[in-house]
């Protein structure tokens, strides 16, 4: 049983973290994106607001039909993570990049910084603990979310807690809730010390 | 080598006509109250705000043929609440020019050595100090120190001692003072007193033109009402 426990949560571990992953691959550009193109920025913040307001079994429900994302498995659990976790990572990108002091990147263009060094030497670095607290929510989202995948046969700890539940098996869904919740602490508190590390000075 | 910085009949949306010779080696202050159109004046000439009629040149080059990124290079900046990188030492900071123009680490080191010891805050005691963990007017003055490293041609400064307190002031001046090099300067501020001592020339703007333009000693005794009203606000003696 406690291989079982260990190999289901690695499970679900790995659906998390490729979802957040290409999450932050797609996210961290799109959120540059916004800041330099406020109008079509605002578009694609609301578009994600939206994604992220349909409840989770219900975009999973949404997926399924959907031909190559979706289906019954693993994929379409990912992909309805990366959609939840795109979000916090798009938003605090864009909020941390416009929460740069004025005068600081005012100051970087005086200098003689290109506009590539003035994003990749000032404001990235600036908008980095914003950034990293985004991936931490993500990342505490999708665990969440990810226990619910277990519905679509998505895998991970939710497979122990939707079994517990249909055969009455208190201990069979705590073996799903208790590393979930485990995990979920677990994520918050690590990237909650590397955000506190990225505030330099 | 200092540079000329000439602006021909600037208009946009702030300045109405904005014409103005200013030699090698000047130093210059704009003076004139908030919104008068000083502070676009000084971005015009590293190319901050851009005019939308007329021209900008810098030693008889117009800005709209020159290398935007080069000139800033050799063009020091200081403004108001020195705009240091918060995430990068004090050190880093001030080597930010020397490093974009390819300064080899040990020219940026002893430059940035010899420059922290004209603001009188050595580089040893310093250097790996984080601009959060100075006082205003250190941060000021490094902030100084990083516009005049590199040895700029032309030297822009934005109200730079608008939001310290006056004994701070007074020092930061006179430190200016000592260390106005061979660039050409242009000094904004609200200040007559603070214009007339780093300043050998005054231009008072108001409402996106030139009202006045004469050397600090005339200026007083000039007999335009707006410059009398400065003069009697600043209580300098007439």
């Amino acid at each position: 049983m406690i291989g079982e426990i260990l190999r289901i949560t690695a499970e679900h571990v790995l659906i998390v973290a490729i979802a957040v992953g290409v999450a932050v691959v797609l996210g961290i550009p799109l959120g540059i994106y916004c800041t330099r193109n406020p109008r079509a920025g605002r578009v694609a913040l609301r578009v994600i607001d939206t994604i992220q307001t349909i409840p989770s079994l219900a975009l999973f429900g949404f997926l399924i039909p959907v031909p190559f994302i979706g289906g019954i498995g693993m994929r379409t659990a990912i992909v309805a993570l990366i959609l939840y976790s795109l979000l916090p990572i798009v938003r605090n990108t864009f909020v941390g990049i416009r929460g740069v002091d004025p005068v600081v990147r005012d100051a970087g263009v005086a200098l003689g910084l290109t506009s590539r060094q003035l994003l990749f030497d000032v404001e990235l670095p600036l908008a980095m603990p914003s950034i990293v607290a985004g991936i931490r929510i993500a990342t505490v989202i999708g665990i969440g979310v990810a226990t619910i995948a277990a519905a679509v046969g998505g895998g991970g700890l939710g497979t122990f807690i939707f079994r517990g539940v249909a055969m009455v098996d208190t201990r069979l869904i705590l073996a799903g809730a208790l590393p979930a919740a485990a995990l979920a602490l677990i994520a918050d508190v690590v990237l909650s010390v590397v955000e506190r590390r990225m505030i330099k000075g | 080598m200092p540079s000329s910085i000439t602006v021909r009949e600037v208009f946009n949306a702030i300045l109405q006509g904005i014409s103005l010779h200013i030699d090698p080696g000047e130093a210059v202050a704009f003076v004139g109250r908030s919104g008068a159109g000083k502070t676009t004046t000084l971005r015009l000439i590293n190319g901050l705000v851009k005019p939308a009629r007329g021209e900008v040149l810098i030693d008889d080059v117009p800005l709209a043929r020159t290398d935007l990124v080069a000139l800033r290079r050799r063009t020091g900046y200081i403004i108001q609440g020195s705009g240091l990188f918060p995430h990068r030492t004090v050190y880093d900071n001030v080597a930010t020019v020397p490093r974009l123009l390819g300064w080899s680490e040990d020219r940026i080191r002893a430059a940035a050595s010899e420059v922290m010891t004209r603001i009188a805050m050595p580089l040893e005691k310093f250097g790996a100090r984080y601009p959060r963990s100075l006082s205003g007017g250190e941060q000021q003055r490094v902030g100084i120190a990083r516009a005049i490293v590199a040895n700029p041609s032309i030297l822009l400064c934005d109200e730079p001692f608008g939001a310290l307190d006056p004994i701070v002031r007074r020092e930061l001046q006179e430190t200016f003072r000592a260390l106005r090099s061979d660039a050409t300067i242009v000094f904004v501020t609200h200040d007559l007193a603070e214009a007339m001592r780093v300043a050998d020339r005054v231009v008072l703007f108001e409402d996106g033109a030139i009202v006045s333009d004469s050397t600090s000693l005339e200026f007083p005794r000039l007999q335009i009402p707006l410059v009398q009203q400065f003069v009697a606000a600043a209580s300098l003696p007439a």
